[in-house]
């Protein structure tokens, strides 16, 4: 067949065939050039999860095992952010925090997201009344703030970090499915959805196949500032007492009790974990901030 | 030998807030096996709402396919259920779109989308359909497919992408290929080579083509036989041939007289057709081109005018004042 035209292959090969594409460390370098804040995000969700992971090794004390000949004690060489009131080493307790907070922040994250994807997409997807049911449901759920669903459904699972998980994880649901539905419906109209119809392909593959990849952009966006909503509300719900429990090291719970009581004698205790969650969050958001600058392509080229 | 392609009095409505648009409004043609036919039309004429409908595909809402049989290869589409008729998309009847930017998804695999079809109606396993699919790129003429295999669609230019779409309906060996507007978002040069792509394959392969085109010269060249439409309806149908050699409906006609060509002085000016198409919310009982019409009278806004034979055996057109037009015709 002499169809195949010599004049468009090569110009395609020129083209197309050596694909632009760098190696992962130049993408992570050439971020961290355009995006000095994000770099910033970056290091402190780095310090962060090395603090979680690694915490049997980095904490220099047990975080459960109490001290009593140094309770209250101040930062020292012995324990560089002081002790609290039961004499637990708070650095200790603030890295092992870390892991709670990693456990439960990613967990409520990542599990709401996909669900809130899934859902989200096929909303979109469905189009029609099932849309607009769906997209009802979600406003009656999104009319509570977070913390306000999250007690609700602590107050009838119970607490402990588990139930926390379940309880952060049910609000993030709509908020997710919200965002992700409005990016769907325009891909909905691409023609290449109809291609992919013309082709027989069922409802399911259309929807993981060839819609979910389209709106991963601000859906991986979303999720960076899921993990900062859900490590507050994991602290706010155990600086309320309605979620992760004593002796768990957890920083919300931190907060509570002793760092109320000492907080004019012994500022440490209640300073150090509310450092961490305010640097935990406040790094969340710069790297969401800056991926998002970074994913967008009309930003991109600025 | 019995028609591949039946469509008879075919439906198909839109409920919109201006009203119920007859996008669709009895339609009838058959394709025979291996047969080329063109839909021609400008836009808005329901030609591609004939194609959709066809795959059953119409949004709905708000569209509706409202009455009518398409029979395909002894089948009526409108009666099978949504897993038949998922098997029949793609596997029996390929579809061709107008845009080849957009019709193939951005983050899969120009492979990945080929060996998807083939995959669910094919039952393949990835080894067999990976070498399906490069057989299928060197015959819409992509050179080095085993490389294509794994780009993505932005490294292709428009008309390589199209030969992928092509080669996409041609997967699993369909008996039918709907295009809708195959050429119109490539360049003139490529138009011409994907053309001759689609001819050179249907003829090789025997596959039936329904090409939906605005473009006479595609027509022409390409095809069969034609069927004008116009507001929603079929006013003419004939060989290519006979349907440029003596149109039988003014519309026709006039389309054919508006279409720049190179055998008149340079200077002369277009021929266009005054006036726009109809709106289809408010159409009334009399011939919908009757207001854009130089040969319209009172008898065309009592009634519309049937399909009838005219001129050559096979050779349909609508309209009352046949007799004038060709008088009309005779002496210019």
């Amino acid at each position: 067949m002499s169809l195949a035209l010599p004049n468009e292959t090569l110009l395609d090969r020129s083209a197309a065939g050596r694909p632009f594409r760098r190696s992962l460390l130049q993408r992570v370098l050439s971020f961290c050039v355009r995006e000095p804040m994000g770099t910033l995000g970056l290091v402190l969700v780095l310090a962060m999860l090395i603090a979680g992971l690694g915490a049997d090794w980095i904490a220099p004390y047990n975080p459960t095992s109490n001290d009593f000949t140094a309770m209250t004690e101040p930062p020292s060489w012995a324990h560089p952010l002081g002790t609290d009131q039961f004499g637990r080493d708070l650095l200790s307790r603030i890295v092992f925090g870390a892991r709670t907070a990693i456990i439960v922040g990613f967990t409520c994250a990542i599990v709401g997201g996909v669900v809130g994807l899934v859902l989200g997409v096929a909303s979109a997807y469905f189009g029609g009344g099932v849309d607009m049911l769906f997209q009802r449901v979600l406003d009656v759920m999104m009319a509570f703030p977070l913390i306000i669903m999250a007690l609700a459904v602590v107050a009838i699972f119970g607490t402990g970090v588990q139930n926390v998980i379940i309880a952060i994880t049910i609000p993030l649901i709509p908020r997710c499915a919200r965002v992700v539905r409005s990016s769907a419906l325009s891909i909905r109209e691409v023609p290449y959805i109809d291609a992919a119809r013309t082709c027989g392909l069922g409802h399911a593959r259309i929807i993981l196949r060839h819609m979910v990849p389209n709106v991963m952009a601000p859906f991986l966006i979303l999720l960076t500032a899921f993990v900062g909503q859900a490590i507050l509300a994991e602290a706010s719900l155990s600086y309320l007492g309605l979620g992760v429990q004593e002796p768990v090291p957890a920083w919300g719970l931190m907060l509570q009790g002793g760092a109320e009581e000492y907080a004019s004698t012994a500022p440490w205790i209640a300073i150090f974990p509310g450092l961490a969650i305010a640097l935990t969050v406040f790094g969340i958001s710069l790297f969401g901030d800056a991926l998002r600058d970074a994913l967008d392509p009309k930003l991109r080229d600025r | 030998m019995a028609a591949l392609l039946e469509v008879r009095e075919l439906r198909t409505e839109f409920r919109t807030g201006a009203g119920l648009v007859r996008a669709v409004d009895g339609i009838s043609y058959t394709v025979e096996p291996g047969e080329t036919v063109a839909i021609v039309g400008e836009s808005g004429s329901g030609k591609s709402v004939s194609a959709l409908s066809i795959l059953r595909l119409v949004p709905d809402p708000p569209g509706r396919i409202t009455g009518g049989t398409i029979r395909f290869a002894g089948r009526d589409l409108l009666r099978l259920s949504e897993n038949e008729m998922r098997q029949v998309r793609g596997g029996e009847i390929g579809m061709v779109f107008q845009e080849p930017m957009t019709s193939l998804n951005p983050v899969l695999t120009i492979g990945r989308q080929i060996t998807e079809t083939l995959e669910q109606h094919r039952a393949m396993d990835r080894a067999s359909a990976q070498r399906r699919a490069i057989e299928l790129l060197s015959l819409v003429g992509i050179a080095d497919p085993e490389r294509r295999l794994r780009q993505y669609p932005h490294m292709l230019s428009g008309g390589m992408r199209q030969r992928v779409m092509i080669a996409i309906a041609l997967a699993c060996e369909p008996k039918l290929i709907i295009a809708d507007e195959p050429t119109t978002a490539l360049d003139v040069t490529i138009q011409a080579q994907i053309l001759e792509l689609m001819k050179d394959l249907t003829r090789r392969l025997g596959v039936a083509l329904v090409v939906i085109t605005h473009n006479l010269g595609v027509v022409a060249r390409y095809a069969n036989r034609v069927n004008v439409m116009y507001a929603g309806r079929i006013v003419e149908s004939g060989s290519a041939a006979a349907v440029y050699r003596t149109p039988q409906h003014p519309y026709t006609m006039a389309l054919l007289r508006s279409v720049p060509r190179l055998d008149r002085p340079r200077r002369s000016r277009l021929d266009p057709i005054e006036g726009q198409p109809p709106d289809l919310t408010r159409l009334d009982r009399g011939c919908s081109f009757r207001p854009r019409c130089r040969f319209a009278d009172e008898g065309c806004a009592a009634a519309r005018p049937a399909l009838e034979t005219a001129g050559e055996r096979d050779h349909l057109a609508a309209c009352f004042r046949r007799g004038a037009l060709l008088g009309a015709e005779a002496a210019e």
